[in-house]
């Protein structure tokens, strides 16, 4: 598989071959599915550092006068009021409201910063550059690899690193919050550094020039507390954080309502609309949706997977689009679609597994409780 | 005793007076490829199976991956370790981790499966 001649390499895949990664392809790309098994990756994750290399995501940055105008007319983030060096999740929208793609937008000072996922870059691109005006220009940084440093440790690993900011009105390293980012030298390498991420733990994602990746990598993986973890456990840590991973739990059919993310329509955006699909999407917001995103809790130790359905009774009410084995709970977890009236925290239903029915009640998501370091916390 | 190995990677291994009864099993190459097991649906007793067909369910973390029946049968017991352990699949796949034992309806079909010589040769060239 990994010799298929259409899967392109990541710049460290050297790297992940020596490391003894079971590689995949994923994305166009060959890429490292685990090192030394998921359970023990997810769990070194969860109490230490995980180093992830996610270098099949898009980089984008958009620059020129007006860039802010121009993201509000793709997606519902109020990005003219998005300060300097901070960091927000958003949703790239259809006409009819639907979600082409989450992303991550930073607010560098001069131009955005977009972190796309990999599957969809592509399009992506395609789909800004049709809508792109004179003046504005999109840049896609596919020089560079993408690194995501995630964890409790991630903060300890970090700060031993000598991270000299880049400009005098930024953040220095060691007041970078939750959702900030700013770009820093360390040994002469410029690293664009936001403390993100999508395993519902603290860390980073620095962004590197593709030559200087492994320098960097190696650098990181020299602390004991980093270990390199594979896209097996990336998918376990986001489920049970109950973050939707794009192409499953979100699709074009499924607007951002129904996905349970009207958190990303920011307030001024709900008010004002104007951003694609915002005539569906607020009165779904303001109406209810006929169906949304929930997160299934499940009796005993099959796992339900994707594609899944959910059941009331002798009535099809939804369907699984992520499940799997949580290895923090040490139980079977699914993230599914079904209708509103039933999607109350607490609802009983059940999922339809090879021909057998298995229990599983609607409940909060995150399935576990995230461990972010936000503005305003001590630490 | 003999034991015997599919392409699918699952191993049988023939025992008792009339060299009817089975037990079946996949190999370390097998779990190796999956990674760790979380759970293992297996078939119950009085269940019929044949020669290829599904058996059981074995779920990795990521995935549900078939296992098929080496030989077709009868199943007469399933392994009831496996149920509160998954991971033996992993640390013995091929003692300890055994998934359900059957009664063969035609030892003819074992004449078509490798010894353990010709499945290592087969995994190598894998």
């Amino acid at each position: 598989m990994a010799d298929d001649a259409d899967l392109k390499s990541l710049p460290l895949d050297g790297l992940h071959r020596r490391l003894g990664a079971r590689m995949v392809p994923f994305a166009g790309y060959a890429m490292p599915i685990q090192y030394e098994g998921i359970i023990a990756e997810h769990s070194w994750t969860r109490t230490h550092a995980g180093l992830f290399d996610v270098s099949h995501m898009g980089q984008l940055l958009v620059e020129g006068e007006g860039a802010a105008d121009w993201l509000e007319s793709l997606a519902p983030g109020d990005f003219k009021a998005l300060q300097p060096h901070r960091v927000r999740y958003s949703l790239l929208l259809a006409d009819n409201g639907g979600v082409l793609d989450d992303l991550m937008v930073t607010n560098t000072g001069k131009s955005f910063y977009l972190v796309v996922n990999g599957a969809t870059k592509h399009d992506d691109i395609a789909h800004m550059q049709a809508r792109l005006p004179a003046g504005l220009h999109l840049h896609h940084m596919d020089d560079h690899a993408l690194l995501a440093l995630q964890g409790p440790e991630a903060v300890t690993v970090m700060s031993r690193f000598d991270l000299t900011s880049d400009t005098a009105d930024q953040p220095g390293f060691a007041d970078l919050k939750f959702m900030a980012g700013a770009r820093y030298l360390w040994n002469g390498i410029t690293l664009g550094i936001t403390r993100s991420g999508y395993t519902g733990e603290d860390g980073y994602e620095i962004s590197v020039p593709a030559a200087q990746a492994e320098t960097l990598a190696e650098a990181l993986l020299a602390h004991a507390e980093v270990k390199p973890i594979g896209l097996g456990a990336r998918d376990s840590l986001r489920l049970e954080a109950g973050l939707p991973l794009y192409g499953h739990d979100l699709t074009p059919q499924i607007t951002p309502v129904e996905a349970d993310l009207a958190f990303a329509i920011s307030k001024r955006r709900k008010a004002e609309g104007g951003f694609p699909g915002a005539e569906r999407v607020l009165d779904q917001l303001f109406n209810g949706a006929p169906r949304k995103r929930v997160g299934l809790a499940i009796e005993g130790r099959m796992p339900a997977r994707e594609g899944a359905t959910v059941w009331a009774g002798e009535t099809q009410v939804g369907v699984v689009t992520s499940g799997g084995f949580a290895p923090s709970l040490n139980a079977p977890i699914a993230m599914a679609y079904v209708e509103t009236p039933l999607a109350a925290d607490g609802t009983a239903l059940e999922i339809d597994v090879r021909g057998k029915r298995i229990a599983a009640r609607v409940v909060p998501m995150p399935f576990r409780q995230k461990n972010y370091v936000r503005e305003g916390d001590r630490k | 005793m003999s034991r015997y190995y599919t392409q699918d990677h699952e191993w049988i291994e023939v025992s008792g007076f009339t060299g009817l009864s089975a037990t079946v099993g996949i190999t370390d190459y097998a779990q190796g490829q999956l990674g760790d097991v979380v759970f293992v649906d297996l078939p119950e007793p009085g269940r019929v199976v044949a020669k290829g067909g599904e058996a059981a369910v074995v779920e990795s973390v990521k995935a549900a991956s078939d296992v098929y029946a080496p030989v077709s049968g009868t199943v007469t017991e399933s392994n009831p370790a496996l149920t509160d352990d998954p991971s033996l699949v992993n640390s013995a796949p091929e003692g300890e981790g055994w998934f359900f034992k059957l009664t063969l309806s035609d030892a003819s079909e074992l004449d078509g499966l490798m010894d353990k010589a010709a499945y290592d040769a087969f995994v190598a060239s894998l």
